[in-house]
């Protein structure tokens, strides 16, 4: 059994989302030429955005179930893939018309790449500009159990662990929906805590960093001590950088506890109940230290198997760094993913 | 273990008494507008951080000096208490007193040239183990490369001081003059976590909590050092030492990895790179060791040492900030004797030379 | 083991703490609300004087949002990274920290018990009825 934790679909364009908006918003982004929704974190053409053999002579990689599967489940042995759409609808700052879009896109989803193909599961989007309507757009998904989590960008407004972001994490306990959170900006912010980069380069790699704000906010504030059963799933975030983020926190909480008196387990025990890491990239050298870097982590459970397709961060058709033994490769392939998704269990 | 004697220091924070220690240097009017206006930073308080310390002064609260006034402030009691009694041979300054992201630029420029006549002529003529750091103006890059030039032949400073919450992230274009400044008197660059920058202290807005402040230094350092290294700083001063102060240094080989994965796919981007990032970051980047990470397993940190090089980190103590590392008790997994050395005195020799 | 002399109780209030030298290592012996308590005075953590912490409560939370806050005066905060610990029994109270302070047996004793050394008793001792706080190890 392999599952594919981190797959993306690419929507070509709104058109494609306008069969699943209502008439009213489907006009308004007619009219006012709402055509693209073009991701500054992921501009197109930049060699990280698709793998050469994978960038279609025109329009967007990965846009229909067929190809997904041809490229991206069969020559990887893949038994299931999850989808998680990155077509940036968490960029609109109305309440209504990101909600329009987000449920439009999770329909798109659902009707495209769902309903043709029985191996996809996906990503509920939400858009956190209205904590309210993210709720009741998980309650509208949430009976459809091919949806196994519910996703949000790793830049966001406000810090992921601050209170006004609860009813989601409730949301997602409630319906057994693991909390993904996938690289990427909201833009509210700048992308570093020191403003905006002069590259792509730096807001690439800056997406370690806003994962490392996320996962101490998430510790801090107690959701994982107020959501002891709610799985996390850190996506494209890398996962050499967790040990050390792990040692400082710790470092800082024997002596800063009463700030954060809710907090019963440390980092290190945390993040082995609760968190996890999709596989891709793999932020590290190819040799012996990356699997030390597993021994930081202090479990061998904590990684999911991931493509990260269509994106380019390997070549050919084996994501594993080559001095991962066949017993981790198999954990990391389907035991890690099917004791992260409560929903991966049962049948759809 | 026992710590070599004759320590070299990296990380010590001098404080006033009172605002009133650095009017011998400041003209009429800047005593007036400081009285007046205080020091006009991107905060919500006048004085004091954002984000209350969790002691006074984020100061140790056995520091206080006997004669009174805050921790840091005397420095026969920093003598006593840090120099004599952890055998610390060699220690530099920090000063970290609101002058450098003062808003009001002229205000700064005057701040900064003040605290650095109080550092030489207080703390290192009155201490000759101690040495200073050349405090400058940074959101005027020029007047801060004026203020490295009036100090150069001044073998009481060691470095030049920058705060890591800059305006901007410091490989911008703007701070060049700083680092041209540097590299022609040959003096390192040394950044020190703290500051304002005016940005939310996370990517994701501002946290709740003065301890994800705290952790949340690590993560603007990583974004400041990716910087330097992707505007092509190391490039055009291929002999600039930088030193990353307080802001960890466990982070920077995953840090390292992950520039250069992602520079091989995204090189096409950045032709004014010769190297791969991670070459730039073994010539020309130091770390001070405080504070020391703690995990479960302390040999951990020995991969960390070994991964990064023996040769790149340098003892700091942060005296006499509450989260103090005290040399005796800092390296608390197996090294050798040359490993010790170098973390405690050959590294920093290295780098600050002859200063 | 030997007994120690801090100091007369009655010259020992509560909220105040002594200082003395047992076996040649420092101790630091708290009265609080008129218990006394003993420390090494070396935290567990990295070695700072406990004896120049703050004495603070014991905050717990049974969920984020929820303060509970008991036995005031009975934490002692290391002065120096500001690990907690409760005089009672030395144990810390984060979990990242494993170490245990090292608790010491205090207790009072009448006065006609103290029989020796050069302690300040002697002059003490003319204080009919007064008692000492002595430590033992």
């Amino acid at each position: 059994m392999q599952i594919d934790c981190d797959i993306h679909p690419g929507t070509p364009d709104t058109a494609a989302l306008f069969p699943y908006l209502p008439e009213h918003w489907r006009d308004i982004s007619a009219m006012r030429g709402i055509a693209d929704l073009h991701s500054t974190n992921y501009p197109d053409m930049t060699p990280l955005a698709a793998r050469a053999d994978w960038r279609p002579a025109k329009g967007r990689p990965g846009s229909d179930a067929a190809t997904v599967a041809a490229q991206c489940l069969e020559p990887f042995g893949s038994d299931i893939g999850i989808l998680n759409p990155l077509f940036p609808v968490q960029s609109f700052y109305s309440d209504d018309l990101a909600q329009a879009y987000a449920s439009a896109l999770n329909d798109w989803t659902r009707g495209d790449f769902l309903d043709r193909d029985p191996r996809f599961r996906a990503s509920i989007v939400v858009s956190l500009e209205n904590i309210e309507m993210a709720v009741a757009e998980i309650e509208r998904c949430a009976p459809d159990r091919r949806f196994v989590q519910v996703m949000v960008l790793a830049g966001t407004a406000r810090p992921l662990g601050r209170r006004n972001h609860w009813p989601i994490y409730e949301a997602c306990v409630r319906h057994d929906l693991a909390l993904a959170i996938h690289a990427g900006q909201e833009f509210r912010n700048a992308p570093t805590a020191l403003g905006w980069p002069s590259y792509y380069l730096e807001d690439y790699v800056a997406h370690a960093q806003s994962f490392q704000y996320q996962l101490t906010s998430l510790f801090c504030e107690g959701v994982f001590n107020r959501y002891p059963t709610l799985k996390v799933v850190l996506l494209e975030s890398g996962w050499t950088w967790v040990p050390a983020l792990l040692w400082r926190i710790a470092k800082y909480w024997g002596g800063l506890r009463f700030e954060v008196p809710w907090t019963d387990r440390s980092p290190e025990e945390v993040v082995r109940d609760q968190l996890r890491f999709s596989l891709t990239p793999v932020d590290g050298p190819d040799t012996d230290q990356l699997r030390r870097v597993i021994d930081h982590l202090g479990s061998d459970q904590l990684i999911l198997f991931s493509t990260d397709y269509p994106h380019s961060q390997f070549e050919g058709a084996d994501p594993f760094p080559s001095t991962f033994d066949p017993a981790l490769r198999s954990i990391i392939s389907g035991d890690a993913p099917l004791a992260t998704y409560a929903r991966l269990g049962g049948a759809p | 273990m026992t710590a070599p004697t004759g320590i070299w220091d990296c990380d010590i924070h001098p404080y006033l008494r009172s605002p009133a220690d650095l009017e011998p240097w400041l003209s009429q009017q800047w005593i007036e507008h400081q009285r007046d206006y205080g020091s006009l930073r991107q905060t919500p308080l006048v004085t004091g951080s954002s984000y209350h310390k969790s002691q006074p002064n984020a100061g140790r609260r056995d520091a206080y000096p006997p004669e009174g006034g805050a921790q840091g402030s005397s420095v026969s009691f920093l003598r006593r208490q840090l120099l004599d009694a952890h055998g610390i041979g060699w220690g530099i300054l920090n000063p970290l007193i609101a002058s450098q992201g003062v808003r009001n630029l002229d205000h700064s420029i005057a701040l900064c040239r003040a605290i650095n006549h109080w550092q030489a002529e207080v703390w290192v003529d009155g201490e000759p183990r101690l040495r200073a750091s050349i405090v400058v103006p940074y959101e005027d890059p020029e007047a801060s490369a004026a203020e490295i030039r009036h100090w150069a032949g001044d073998r009481r400073f060691a470095q030049v001081l920058l705060l890591s919450r800059t305006s901007f992230l410091p490989g911008n274009r703007r701070y060049w003059p700083i680092y041209e400044a540097a590299a022609e008197v040959g003096i390192p660059v040394g950044i020190h976590a703290f500051g304002n920058s005016g940005w939310p202290v996370s990517s994701s807005g501002w946290p709740s909590f003065y301890m994800e402040e705290m952790i949340g230094h690590s993560q603007s350092s990583q974004a400041g050092l990716t910087s330097l290294v992707i505007e092509g700083v190391f490039e055009r001063w291929p002999d600039l030492k930088l030193v990353l102060v307080e802001s960890g240094f466990t982070w920077a080989p995953s840090l390292m990895w992950r520039l250069d994965k992602h520079w091989k796919t995204l090189k096409s981007e950045v032709p004014h790179l010769r190297l791969a990032p991670s070459e730039y970051i073994r010539r020309n980047v130091w770390w001070t060791s405080q504070p020391m990470d703690e995990p479960e397993n302390r040999r951990y940190l020995a991969d960390i040492f070994t991964w990064l090089g023996w040769d790149r980190i340098m003892f700091s103590s942060d005296y006499p900030h509450w989260d103090f590392d005290d040399p005796a008790r800092v390296i608390l997994f197996p090294a050798t004797d040359e490993q010790k050395h170098a973390f405690f005195v050959g590294n920093a020799q290295g780098v600050y030379g002859s200063r | 083991m030997a007994r120690h002399v801090v100091a007369a109780a009655a010259d020992f209030p509560p909220g105040t703490r002594r200082m003395i030298t047992v076996n040649e290592r420092a101790v630091v012996v708290f009265n609080v609300k008129g218990e006394y308590f003993g420390l090494y005075n070396k935290c567990p953590h990295n070695g700072g004087s406990l004896a120049e912490g703050v004495l603070t409560g014991l905050l717990q939370s049974s969920s984020p949002g929820d303060y509970s806050y008991t036995r005031q005066g009975e934490i002692i905060r290391c002065p120096w990274h500001g690990w907690e610990f409760d005089i009672r029994t030395g144990q810390s109270f984060c979990r990242a920290i494993r170490a245990k302070a090292r608790p010491l047996p205090v207790r009072v004793e009448p006065g006609s018990s103290i029989v020796e050394g050069p302690y300040k008793a002697e002059t003490v001792e003319v204080r009919v009825e007064d008692d000492y706080v002595v430590v033992d190890a």
